[in-house]
């Protein structure tokens, strides 16, 4: 696991760094079991505060994520992925449908759009 | 939140003008703070009074819970302090060096700056005036972090490095403090640097503290208006400077916004905008400040 600050995006850092663990949790980078890299590994990677990472980590441990082990280090506890053995045939299908779209003449930014635009509708349709 | 530095009402004159006046301020345990503003803002002046090298003109300021006196011993060794221009003996070898600090500090961590030093490549048994500024930053600082302060100041620490000099100065500096709890208390001004490794921001100008809040509060609580030409009144805001350019007007506010309608586009600033609408706002008020002097002149000479 690497970490990456994105100093333009506004977002407070410890909340890029939560983020960036949720996400690489959802996309199976991160399984139940492995080890997160140490706080003082993070500090030296991104030259961030020690304390930023401490209260990510505490953050994710909260929502029940991750587990610091006394002594040994933290390791990720539960996954995001809900249905990690379909994502490959989801990732193919998105695929096909983008291409479909470029056939079309949709630009990037124009898929981008529909896509967020889809999304939102399906979280208004959810009870 | 125990305050490991306090300063109120703290004052120093040189001469007929004030170094730093009416300063009060806290440095929580074991934060990373940043201290911004512009040169002859009192940053270093602040720094040495904290390091008990200066005597107060005026006001209080104490470390771990005691006034500092500078002729005192009792804080010495639990502060360290680095200065702007780098204290280190230019034809003293680096390892000379090193055997100058573990002889003059009783808590003097031995295997902590080899370590610092090979990491960064710099050899021990080099002159420190042949290495560049980057290494002679590199080695100070290590004869700093191997005195094991409970509360580290740094004066300017990156100044006049490269960008990867600064990156390998910081990631010597949060790798280490990360596994000891250090209090750090850091001038600088390159504010984009000071982001990610500050949870606090005090921004000093004209001899006075303007602001002093966590790093992450700073962006939440201003925002950036533009709207049309003229300034509008916005109820429960603070504005903090303003820029006109003829059809536009920027303003940099603080507080949490009315809903203001289609006309007012309102933008989320960075933290270098926002030290900077500070820093712009004293530059403003010295020249209301001007003009109002020269209306009160033409009065005068009219009447």
């Amino acid at each position: 696991m690497r970490f990456r600050l994105d100093r333009r995006s506004g977002l407070p850092p410890y909340r890029q760094l939560v983020g960036q663990v949720r996400h690489a949790l959802r996309l199976g980078v991160l399984c139940p079991g492995d080890q997160l890299p140490t706080v003082r590994e993070v500090v030296r990677q991104i030259t961030i505060n020690p304390n930023t990472v401490h209260r990510a980590y505490r953050e994710l441990e909260q929502q029940g994520l991750i587990e610091g082990r006394p002594g040994s280090g933290t390791f990720v506890k539960r996954s995001l992925s809900a249905v990690p053995e379909e994502q490959p045939m989801l990732r193919r299908r998105l695929g096909e449908w983008i291409d479909a779209a470029r056939q079309v003449g949709l630009g990037d930014e124009a898929i981008e759009a529909l896509v967020a635009d889809a999304l939102h509708t399906s979280e208004e349709e959810e009870p | 939140m125990t305050a490991v530095l306090e300063t109120k009402g703290l004052g120093r004159r040189y001469g007929a003008t004030w170094g730093l006046r009416d300063c009060s301020l806290i440095v929580a345990e074991g934060s990373i703070t940043g201290l911004v503003g512009p040169n002859g803002a009192g940053k270093s002046t602040l720094l040495r009074l904290a390091a008990g090298l200066s005597r107060p003109s005026e006001g209080t300021v104490s470390a771990f819970g005691q006034p500092i006196d500078p002729n005192g011993t009792e804080h010495l060794g639990r502060i360290g302090y680095l200065d702007q221009h780098r204290p280190i003996y230019g034809s003293f070898r680096v390892r000379d060096m090193l055997t100058l600090g573990r002889k003059l500090n009783p808590e003097w961590d031995d295997s902590l700056p080899p370590q610092l030093l090979a990491e960064v490549g710099i050899p021990l048994n080099v002159r420190v005036h042949t290495l560049s500024i980057g290494q002679q930053a590199q080695v100070s600082l290590a004869v700093c972090l191997a005195k094991r302060p409970d509360l580290l100041l740094l004066d300017e620490p990156a100044e006049s490095l490269d960008p990867l000099a600064r990156q390998q100065l910081f990631e010597a500096l949060l790798g280490t403090v990360a596994e000891r709890g250090t209090t750090v208390f850091l001038s600088s001004h390159i504010v984009s640097e000071l982001e990610p490794v500050c949870d606090n921001l005090i921004i000093l100008a004209g001899s006075s503290v303007r602001l002093s809040q966590s790093t992450e509060d700073i962006v939440a609580t201003h925002k950036l208006i533009i709207v049309g030409p003229g300034i509008p009144s916005i109820p429960g805001v603070e504005v903090i400077s303003t820029k006109s350019s003829g059809r536009q007007t920027h303003l940099l506010v603080r507080g949490v916004l009315p809903d203001l309608g289609p006309d007012c586009q309102v933008l989320q600033p960075d933290l270098e905008e926002v030290v900077l609408g500070y820093l712009t706002q004293v530059g403003q008020e010295s020249a209301r400040s001007v003009s109002s002097l020269a209306h009160e002149t033409e009065i005068g000479a009219r009447s």
